[in-house]
């Protein structure tokens, strides 16, 4: 065999990679929080009885879709300064992120809010409570129970696809990666750990939210 | 300095949209082919192949495909192995699609009946040929919408080869955008292609999604 694998220069590159993993978790606990929080009101939005805000929400969803997020990051980087809005790179990042991860998330919490049986609404209702309490006490916990595992997956392709935003050079797991194999000539072993990094950051990533999450939530429909 | 006018931009993505549209067609076809081995592997009856195949499927859907891109595109040359930029772009997307195939097509193998089995042994047909003629067939109906789903789906990661090199889309977006300084009208005629190319396969799966609703 002509190439010897050889991880020696892995001692030195720990602590690298471990400052992008924590970029890459970084971007990924912002862009899901607002993410959740928008695309709540984006759901909400979308069955609200303003026909134009159903629209809007409507046409920004399959906008979003159907482009890729990376010509949606380059649009947003190297677009908008046009506009005068010039962006640091990770700010850049968080926005493209949280905007492609709302659009999937609105259609995901729509879905949860349409399998909350109506009957739910009015037994609330019944009781005296005024309707933003119906909502976030009564509708919105079981919507997120029932959404729970798509949502976990959207998160999930999120922090995979937050990969991109080393184009535009926020200093996250794969930009650390390039960075390294740039220095140590070992592309091959180089991309293998930090392939094998972010696969224990998704699979470690379920289990948390799979942990966390349900319990959680099972929690505040009490 | 060339002059480049709106139309010559314009004109310029759209030949490029060629090579985007090509390889999306080649990945999916080679995944489809691939995709159905590993979908035979995922519901064989021995253990360990079945365990195969789901390891196989977690490490694609579990890792990013740009990382993917990398190891084929700047690994495999350290290993001895050369290999081009379309190459690696067309074996990187095949195999990511293979695993998500493989696995839309397992949900539609398991929701089928057990009695459909039954009903294809007691007609005295062998393995392939159940497969062949009574439970494949089903399977793929069930799961038309999320497979042209995932075709979506890949074709917005074809994004993803410009980045190792491969001339599609982004990648000539680039280059203009690098020759005219104008990244506002670049991207967004890029993004407005993507658009073209992919929302009137999400509306079809809107239509095939509804008509499998109604059929229940």
């Amino acid at each position: 065999m002509g190439y010897a694998l050889d991880f020696g220069w892995l001692n030195g590159a720990i602590g690298m990679i471990a400052r992008g993993a924590a970029m890459t978790i970084f971007l990924i606990t912002v862009t899901t929080i607002a993410g959740i929080i928008l695309s709540i009101f984006g759901a909400a939005a979308k069955r609200s009885r303003y026909p134009i805000l159903r629209k809007a929400i409507g046409a920004y969803v399959e906008l979003i879709r159907n482009t890729p997020f990376l010509v949606q990051l380059f649009f947003i980087f190297f677009g908008l300064p046009r506009f005068g809005i010039r962006l640091d790179p990770v700010v850049a990042a968080m926005l493209a992120m949280t905007l492609n991860m709302t659009a999937y998330t609105t259609e995901i919490v729509g879905a949860g809010l349409d399998a909350v049986p109506n009957g739910q609404r009015e037994a609330a209702a019944a009781l005296g409570l005024p309707s933003w309490l119906v909502f976030i006490k009564i509708v919105l916990p079981q919507a997120l129970k029932v959404i729970f595992p798509a949502l976990t997956s959207q998160i999930i392709i999120m922090m995979l696809e937050s990969s991109v935003v080393s184009q535009i050079a926020v200093r996250e797991l794969t930009y650390e990666a390039d960075m390294l194999q740039a220095r140590t000539f070992r592309a091959f072993e180089t991309y293998f750990v930090v392939t094998i990094v972010y696969l224990g950051l998704s699979i470690g990533l379920r289990r948390l939210l799979f942990a966390t999450g349900r319990r959680a939530i099972a929690g505040g429909m009490a | 300095m060339i002059e480049f006018t709106f139309w010559d931009i314009l004109r310029n993505l759209l030949l490029a949209a060629r090579w985007t549209i090509l390889l999306s067609a080649v990945a999916f076809a080679g995944g489809a082919i691939a995709g159905i081995a590993i979908l035979l592997m995922r519901i064989s009856k021995r253990r360990w192949i079945r365990r195969v195949a789901e390891y196989y499927i977690g490490l694609f859907q579990g890792t990013p495909l740009l990382m993917q891109l990398f190891l084929l595109f700047f690994g495999l040359p350290m290993l001895g192995f050369r290999i081009e930029a379309w190459t690696a772009a067309v074996l990187g997307l095949t195999l990511c699609a293979s695993a998500y195939l493989a696995e839309i097509w397992r949900g539609g193998v398991q929701s089928l009946p057990n009695g459909q089995w039954d009903a294809a042994s007691s007609l005295g047909l062998h393995y392939i040929a159940q497969l062949r003629l009574i439970i494949l067939p089903q399977a793929f109906a069930i799961t038309r919408a999320p497979t042209v789903g995932f075709l979506v789906q890949l074709i917005k990661s074809t994004a993803l080869t410009s980045i190792i090199g491969f001339e599609e889309l982004v990648r000539t977006s680039n280059a203009i955008n690098n020759a005219t300084f104008e990244p506002f009208t670049v991207y967004g005629l890029v993004a407005l292609i993507y658009f073209v190319l992919c929302y009137p396969l999400t509306r079809y799966t809107k239509i095939l999604e509804l008509r499998t609703a109604r059929q229940h």
